[in-house]
């Protein structure tokens, strides 16, 4: 099944942008698949759902203090597996993509990673230390069971790449619309707006933009350039109340979901 | 010092060719970043490959080595200490004599000299004990760069003295409190701040560990120590060296030592993990004991992770050996049976400490008293015609208050010694 696909061509048949929120898989314990029925319900198109490392160096304090928080729960790959299992259930049509770094991969194994992810109804695996030009004996194993491979193209990434980036990826392009870690500073709009038209000069894949995607007008700014909408660090800040507010702030992160879809939608 | 012995690589070796062109040491190495990270390393890599060759760079190089940096460093016989093991002759390469107290010293002047090339402004660095970032503190200054550097907080608490000698160089010292608060979260820190401001800024990464090109380029700057003690030992004593022994954390003065004789098979290799508490306990930092490879901080390389890969915290009594990878050229060189790898527990190294203190008057780093822990335990099983060369990486006045703890004393600056 190539949910991903369906959805981006749905989408682009009733001329809306998707909207991508991410969150971290066992950030808050045992609420994970509640709260991607919630982010759905709110407008999401795409899920992106972090699965926790120890290490994750390209991710800023925020979401970092999300893996951790999730690995203090005791949460493990198989775990993120079960949990996608238990949002199908409920859901076959939001398409999910896996987030995370190359080790808890490698320790299960990529045939088994592929296997599981395939049987839990995972989407697009997007592995952020895993570049193109290594990811072979990975992709090779994903694509057979009908998962895209998602990849990171950044300000700096040379037209030589990009071409490289476009014949092993698949779904669509993550843009990563400034320099830095996640949750990083401020969004220069229009230089992200010509450099994704640049982008999709090389593909015919839609291009999302994430990074620095903080509320609705940003959002809404994003979505005239980009065909998606990447927001993580905005929501994820809001999860780290769990332990003093609880649910509330989950309903907190679905207003606000909701307020970038109507952003994107009215703008 | 006949030419040979500079800095200059005279000839490219014969038969071992390591890395390849993607960054890989066999299946170990490589660049396993995110996109993020690659144009500021292709960038590096660059220049280091038009640099490395340059004569002009070599000359500089080797005028920084020998006046700033006070090389060669000497090959000393450990005389008293042969005759008390009763085999091999044992020789001491002397990095703890270089400026600043380490070998450290060597890469931070060479990866300096890069970035004053490539016309960077800034210089920023992790720090696990300190002594890489003193080295990183000390060329700042000399060259007048801006330098940042990142230390886990738990390690600026236990090492007081190199934060303030950081500090009196001219150098920003960031305590880091993500993570383990150690020198693998420091590395994190310092990858995060490069993505952000790759422009003006140059990484001067302390290990042969990391990401492309890092591995090979910290082993070319520190591969003095092995020109110059090939040199050394023909000279003192007519012939290569029967064994090569030097601690191992990220391996830089192990690579530094080895990488020159790699082709010379007749000389046996040995690198010393830290055993910590023992194998059995987990409390270790003994990579290779475990068996356990993976990808981590850019390379792929043995590492420690649980069985979800999930990188675990090592131990080590000595915090420059206290890091869960190891280079990927030593899991190569483990992988194709050229070298061995072995451990020291803490309480060997400790005894090796004091051993060498009072036999010959010299006083190692806690990390190079992992190797001549295990020197103790083979020099006995060779005759005494043959020849160890051990790097003695750095010396132990840092180690003092680590030392005095572990003998019941507090060491305080206002009272003196108490206990």
């Amino acid at each position: 099944m190539m949910r991903i696909k369906q959805r981006f061509d749905q989408l682009r048949s009733a001329s809306r942008k998707a909207l991508v929120p991410y969150i971290t898989a066992g950030d808050p314990a045992g609420n994970t698949v509640e709260m991607m029925h919630e982010l759905v319900r709110n407008g999401a198109d795409v899920i992106e759902l972090g699965f926790p490392f120890s290490d994750p160096v390209a991710d800023g304090p925020v979401i970092a203090k999300a893996h951790l928080r999730a690995l203090s729960h005791g949460v493990t790959l198989n775990d993120v597996f079960s949990m996608v299992s238990l949002f199908r259930e409920n859901d076959n049509e939001t398409p999910v993509v896996l987030m995370g770094y190359l080790n808890p991969v490698e320790i299960m194994g990529y045939e088994v990673f592929a296997e599981k992810a395939s049987k839990a109804g995972v989407d697009g695996v997007l592995v952020v230390d895993l570049p193109p030009e290594f990811a072979d004996d990975f992709v090779a194993q994903i694509k057979p069971k009908g998962i895209d491979m998602i990849n990171l193209i950044t300000p700096t990434t040379s037209d030589e790449r990009i071409k490289t980036i476009c014949s092993v990826a698949s779904g669509f392009i993550y843009y990563v619309s400034l320099k830095g870690v996640t949750g990083s500073a401020k969004l220069d709009i229009s230089g992200v707006q010509q450099r994704v038209t640049h982008i999709k000069q090389f593909t015919d894949m839609p291009v999302g933009v994430g990074f620095g995607i903080r509320d609705g007008e940003s959002a809404a700014a994003i979505s005239q350039a980009a065909d998606a909408v990447i927001v993580g660090t905005a929501l994820v800040s809001e999860l780290a109340k769990f332990d003093q507010e609880g649910e509330a702030c989950m309903q907190r992160v679905g207003s606000r979901v909701s307020e970038m879809r109507n952003a994107m939608d009215n703008r | 010092m006949s030419d040979q012995s500079k800095s200059q690589k005279t000839l490219d070796k014969e038969t071992y060719q390591q890395p390849d062109n993607s960054g890989h040491f066999g299946q170990f190495g490589g660049r396993y970043v995110a996109e993020t990270l690659t144009s500021a390393l292709q960038e590096l890599e660059a220049t280091y490959r038009e640099l490395w060759r340059d004569s002009t760079f070599q000359a500089d190089f080797d005028r920084d080595l020998a006046h700033f940096v006070g090389r060669p460093s000497p090959l000393y016989h450990a005389e008293r200490l042969s005759e008390k093991l009763g085999g091999a002759q044992i020789y001491l390469k002397r990095e703890d004599l270089n400026h600043t107290g380490a070998h450290k010293i060597n890469h931070a002047v060479g990866q300096a000299l890069l970035a004053k090339h490539m016309g960077k402004t800034r210089i920023i660095a992790e720090t696990g004990a300190g002594q890489h970032g003193v080295a990183t503190a000390t060329v700042a200054a000399r060259l007048g760069l801006e330098c940042v550097v990142y230390m886990g907080a738990k390690d600026v608490e236990r090492q007081a003295l190199n934060v303030y000698r950081m500090k009196l160089l001219g150098a920003t010292v960031i305590p880091v409190t993500s993570g383990s608060q150690t020198l693998k979260d420091a590395i994190n820190e310092a990858l995060r701040d490069w993505v952000a401001r790759p422009e003006e800024t140059f990484y001067i990464l302390g290990t042969v560990c990391g990401p492309h090109p890092y591995p090979e380029m910290v082993r070319d700057f520190q591969s003095i120590i092995g020109r110059e003690a090939k040199q050394q030992c023909q000279e003192m004593t007519g012939k290569l060296p029967d064994a090569l022994v030097a601690c191992v954390g990220g391996g830089s003065n192990a690579m530094g030592l080895f990488y020159e004789f790699i082709d010379d098979q007749d000389v046996k290799i040995y690198g010393v993990e830290a055993g910590g508490l023992g194998i059995e306990s987990g409390e270790h930092a003994a990579r290779m004991a475990g068996d356990r490879k993976g990808v981590f901080q850019g390379q792929r390389s043995f590492l420690m992770c649980d069985d979800d890969g999930q990188i675990t915290e090592s131990y080590s009594v000595s915090a420059g050996l206290d890091y869960p990878g190891v280079g990927p050229e030593h899991s190569y060189l483990r992988e194709i049976g050229r070298a061995e790898y072995v451990y020291a527990t803490d309480d060997e190294a400790l005894a090796a400490f004091r051993n060498l203190t009072r036999m010959e008057g010299i006083m190692p780093a806690l990390e190079s008293s992992h190797a001549l822990a295990y020197v103790e335990k083979l020099a006995p099983t060779l005759e005494k015609d043959q020849v160890i060369v051990v790097n003695l990486s750095g010396r132990g006045d840092k180690d003092i208050h680590t030392v005095a703890a572990i003998d019941g004393l507090a060491l305080d600056g206002k009272s003196g010694l108490q206990g």
